[in-house]
């Protein structure tokens, strides 16, 4: 059997990725400041309820990252391609990191967070492109 | 509170085996485990059984109910799913069944069918059990989120693929006399070095293989071994579970594994055990720094120190602190929703002395930890040799 790959949107992410395509990407902070990213309705951190959107830092620095040269079915022939977990601002954001050559890619490494295109499905993925 | 005893232990040569089903492995692991006990069929009242990636491999849902029916077991089942901790998690239901005086005879173990895909659908397979909306979608696979652990690893407390590869070649021959291992072949450190890189840092030797294989372990209540004659020598001491955020972005670090910590606090607080009296170690290596982050979470190591065991001879079959002398999943294999039963049921072997390597274990008290995903679940048994 294969899927249908009827475009249903994910609620609170696929909003999520609208912001971050625009410039205007936001996390969720709770009344204690905790940091989270949507979907959710309660604070990870404490259980808290009230949860307000507070936008991204514009700049982000790689945490750590892989260059993956086996792929899973979405990215197979785009190997080698690099994956890194970056930070804006205490909020972690995992994504492709696009615009380096992936042997110059080392952590600490600047980065703005964007929406690219997957080109083997035309789905949208999370890009942390090189500042 | 009832106590626990392993009364039989059964597992299915670990291996390719693509034309096996899934109910024809548990039903041999299980009558394995079944002859092993000594235990009459009728007497078991419950099936915990652990599978992951079953509605995907084999299109089977509702498994649990299959595979008491494979196995000849008239008794209710209930599979437990939680990645490759599925069969750890079973065990530790069978554990509190039996605890709590609700069942007296049980089975738990697990079962995985892998290879009857081809490599990439196993490989997609085995990503959910990452975060679908924010790690899957971005390209991490399975190897490229313990890459990511990895390089935090070495980043922020050194070590490098040279101390992996060590972690490899240990395991590798721990598996050679293993007759239940898929790998039996010993490599050297050159060989891990120099294999193709599958997710920078990592490499083909710091991956487990994909395996296909089934688990059982057969437990009674203390008194029902007593008054039935059962010789059921080692006894599940201690059992914690810990858990975590699911995507690795979530946690304070992606080089430390918190749920280890908690599962491994519990199961020490449980048993009444300190980590001096553990005298062989099986940790969940489905990569060569699983076993590192394991080793280090478990309390044997301070972050940091666990890199450079193997190396230093300290975690071989002659060290001071033997960790997985049946091969881990490296070498042993890793067939994912068994392969929590698989170390109980291996250490039940190491720790009776019917293993080809109990030789290595010199004492009575071994550890079992078995690791979900990125280790966001994590559930550590204590066994100990009773008689």
């Amino acid at each position: 059997m294969t899927w249908t790959d009827e475009e249903i949107r994910d609620d609170g992410f696929d909003d999520w990725l609208d912001a971050v395509a625009t410039g205007e990407g936001y996390y969720l902070e709770c009344p204690d400041g905790h940091a989270s990213l949507p979907p959710r309705l309660v604070c990870p951190d404490c259980g808290a309820t009230d949860l307000s959107e507070a936008l991204l830092a514009d700049a982000g620095e790689v945490v750590t990252y892989t260059i993956v040269h086996v792929g899973t079915g979405a990215f197979d022939d785009q190997t080698p391609y690099v994956v890194a977990i970056a930070e804006f601002d205490g909020v972690r954001i995992t994504g492709l990191v696009r615009g380096v050559d992936p042997d110059d890619v080392e952590t600490g490494a600047p980065v703005e967070v964007t929406v690219g295109e997957n080109p083997a499905t035309g789905d949208r993925v999370v890009v942390h492109r090189a500042r | 509170m009832s106590r626990v005893r392993v009364a039989g232990v059964g597992l299915t040569e670990f291996g390719r085996t693509p034309e096996r089903t899934g109910r024809e492995l548990f039903a041999e692991a299980s009558a394995r485990a079944l002859d092993d006990a000594g235990v009459d069929r009728e007497a078991v009242s419950a099936l915990h059984y652990g599978n992951f990636m079953g509605a995907l491999g084999e299109r089977q849902g509702h498994q649990a109910p299959l595979m008491a029916e494979a196995a000849g077991l008239q008794c209710p089942a209930t599979r437990y799913e939680l990645a490759c901790a599925s069969a750890g998690a079973a065990v530790r239901g069978a554990v509190q069944s039996v605890r709590g005086g609700e069942a007296d005879v049980v089975v738990a173990g697990g079962m995985e069918r892998m290879t009857n895909r081809t490599i990439e659908e196993t490989t997609e397979a085995l990503a959910i059990a990452a975060d679908e909306l924010f790690e899957v979608r971005a390209g991490v696979t399975f190897p490229g989120a313990y890459a990511l652990m990895a390089r935090s690893y070495f980043e922020r407390f050194g070590g490098g693929p040279e101390d992996l590869a060590h972690v490899a070649v240990k395991n590798h021959a721990n598996a050679v006399p293993n007759e239940y291992a898929q790998y039996r072949e010993a490599i050297a450190v050159e060989d891990a070095l120099d294999a193709p890189t599958i997710a920078d840092p990592l490499g083909l030797y710091d991956s487990c293989p994909v395996t296909d294989g089934a688990s059982a372990v057969v437990l009674v209540s203390e008194s029902y071994a007593e008054a039935n004659d059962v010789d059921a020598a080692v006894a599940v001491v201690g059992s914690g579970q810990g858990g975590d955020r699911l995507a690795l972005q979530d946690r304070t670090s992606p080089a430390r594994t918190p749920a280890t910590d908690d599962a491994a606090a519990e199961a020490f607080a449980d048993a009444g055990r300190s980590r001096e009296d553990v005298c062989a170690v099986e940790v969940h290596d489905c990569f060569t720094i699983a076993e590192v982050c394991a080793l280090e979470g478990l309390g044997f190591y301070d972050p940091g120190e666990g890199v450079g065991a193997a190396r230093r001879g300290e975690t071989t079959a002659d060290g001071d602190l033997p960790v997985n002398l049946s091969g881990g999943l490296k070498a042993k294999g890793h067939p994912v929703g068994a392969t929590g039963g698989s170390q109980v049921a291996e250490m039940t072997r190491l720790l009776r002395g019917d293993h080809p390597n109990s030789d290595a274990v010199d004492g009575t008290v071994g550890l079992t930890h078995n690791a979900g995903g990125t280790v966001a679940s994590a559930v550590v048994h204590l066994l100990e040799a009773v008689e």
